[in-house]
């Protein structure tokens, strides 16, 4: 077992940002953390990371229990974070001389250890650019080489390609899949793209602090029966409570769309059509998405917000 | 940690290096002063160490001020998730930003024939040391007030009040001796007070205190904030990222 989190708790004041959490993970493995802004995932990736200690519960990696031993836990994981952590005004390879110092790597292996890292994400040739004058998706692969000198067992990412064009988004994901070939890296990171979540062995999907769904994509994708058909209606309301008298299928009305769940969608069409007669505006079908899992799972939530 | 403290520091110097219009002005200012002030009172000696105090304690205080960006950037987030000894973060920040402080103050040793003060070259050498000291307490306060403050326009607010008094009760504007007996109480418990002391005694003036006093002071306040500045840092929720 590579990371263990036992039923973690982590409140601000009032707001409670994370409600007795546990999840476990294994070398090689690559964990998505999925969940609307607010849902405990950047407080969950701070208790990971050892920038906070966990206020209920044990958080322990590699063994290592990470209030007690933080400085074990710190030289074996890389952390990406959202923002950018390498200073402008210094160079790619000062940066990452600096970065390996506080590592405690020096002389003739920190400077072989650093070209390495920086051939391995392409940027050797850039090395001796100012941090500010990169582009973007640069700055981000150096990020990485930053959490990577010290060859860290579990890599932490923290919705690690805002702001990245979707070339370089699959450049990042590249990288981090060959990691974990090469290295067996255990990866958690947390996206709020469903395109990414797509990559992940398994997800987590969080909400209000509480995990609210765990599997591979397949799986999760499975929790919704065959096909979602979406239809809008003049008053959507009037037409989700008129349907949900009529047929016995799972339906919400999430965005003013109505949403059903069908597992045959094509003979359901019709019959949706038909029961709210001069009603309907706009009706499809599509396989089952993360998106709409995710929709599934938090509608709840998102209802009594906008309430 | 020595490791960690050196490659902090080196950034530190690095970066001045390449951010020279950063400082430039806070030599000027107390030069300025000391000219226009002593050529008024026709004693270019009287405020010659209260104006070196007065561009050491700005200068090592506001090179703190990187302290707020390194937090709101992320830098700090990426030191603190690194194993590097928290002590020796504080060691590399402050050591690095007091070296800064410390090189700008020494504009001012050119202007020594000017004042007419003659230290020789151990009281040269004296003052330099004293310098480093002195630059040392003031960027610790710098980097504690710095860790907290939400921004760098409440770290201007904030210092200016502390700075300003902390000078002018250090014996730079008027002699120990000749105040009001409170007046007297707030200087003695001012640290400058006795950097002041050790400036004036090392440039061949007279100090109020005597040099064993004035340094245990300064050492035993140096010691006390780098200690808080430790635990502090070791607390270490206060990093964003």
């Amino acid at each position: 077992m590579l990371l263990a989190v036992e039923n973690v708790s982590h409140r601000y004041g009032d707001l409670i940002a994370l409600n007795s959490f546990s999840m476990h993970m294994n070398r090689r493995e690559i964990v998505g953390l999925l969940g609307p802004n607010g849902s405990g995932k950047s407080t969950l990736l701070r208790l990971l990371s050892t920038i906070s200690k966990p206020q209920c519960g044990k958080v322990e990696v590699c063994g290592f229990d990470a209030a007690k031993h933080p400085q074990a836990v710190r030289a074996r994981i890389g952390v990406v974070f959202q923002t950018q952590t390498l200073d402008k005004l210094l160079t790619i390879e000062e940066n990452l001389l600096a970065c390996g110092a506080f590592h405690g790597l020096s002389g003739r292996g920190l400077i072989d250890r650093v070209r390495q890292v920086m051939g391995q994400l392409g940027i050797a040739e850039r090395r001796h650019e100012l941090c500010k004058s990169l582009s973007g998706g640069l700055q981000r692969r150096a990020e990485i080489a930053r959490a990577l000198l010290h060859e860290p067992q579990m890599l932490i990412l923290d919705e690690p390609t805002t702001g990245l064009d979707p070339v370089a988004r699959d450049d990042f994901w590249l990288a981090i899949e060959g990691l974990r070939e090469r290295r067996s890296t255990a990866i958690v990171v947390s996206t709020h793209l469903f395109e990414e979540a797509e990559k992940c062995d398994s997800l987590i999907l969080l909400s209000s602090g509480v995990r609210v769904a765990e599997g591979t994509p397949e799986e999760l994708k499975a929790t919704i029966g065959g096909q979602v058909v979406e239809l809008r209606a003049r008053d959507p309301q009037a037409a989700l409570e008129s349907l949900q008298s009529q047929f016995d299928a799972q339906m919400r009305l999430i965005d003013g769309v109505i949403w059903v769940e069908a597992e045959q969608a094509h003979r359901m069409i019709p019959r949706l059509v038909d029961a709210l007669p001069g009603e309907v505006l706009s009706i499809g079908f599509h396989q089952p998405t993360l998106g709409d899992v995710f929709r599934k799972m938090t509608s709840r939530e998102r209802a009594a917000v906008s309430v | 940690m020595m490791l960690s403290a050196a490659a902090l520091a080196h950034r530190e110097l690095l970066k001045f290096w390449r951010d020279k219009a950063r400082v430039a002005g806070f030599a000027a200012a107390p030069l300025l002063f000391w000219l226009v002030v002593s050529a008024g009172f026709n004693d270019f000696a009287r405020f010659y160490s209260g104006s070196i105090a007065l561009a050491l304690m700005f200068s090592a205080v506001f090179s703190n001020m990187t302290l707020i960006d390194d937090r709101k950037e992320g830098f700090l987030a990426g030191v603190l998730v690194t194993p590097a000894p928290r002590a020796g973060i504080v060691l590399g920040k402050v050591v690095g930003a007091a070296a800064l402080a410390w090189l700008q103050s020494l504009v001012f040793l050119l202007f020594l024939p000017l004042a007419g003060l003659k230290p020789g070259f151990f009281g040269v050498l004296a003052c330099l040391g004293i310098l480093a000291v002195i630059a040392l307490l003031f960027t610790l306060v710098g980097f504690l007030c710095a860790w907290r403050m939400p921004s760098t326009q409440a770290f201007h607010g904030v210092v200016n009040m502390l700075l300003m008094p902390m000078w002018m009760l250090s014996g730079s504007l008027f002699r120990f001796g000749e105040a009001h007996p409170w007046m007297k109480t707030a200087m003695a418990l001012n640290p400058m007070t006795y950097g002041i002391s050790l400036l004036n005694e090392s440039l061949g003036m007279e100090g109020v205190f005597s040099t064993l006093l004035s340094l245990s002071v300064l050492a035993v306040w140096t010691t006390g904030l780098f200690g808080i500045a430790l635990f502090w840092v070791g607390r270490s929720d206060h990093a964003t990222a």
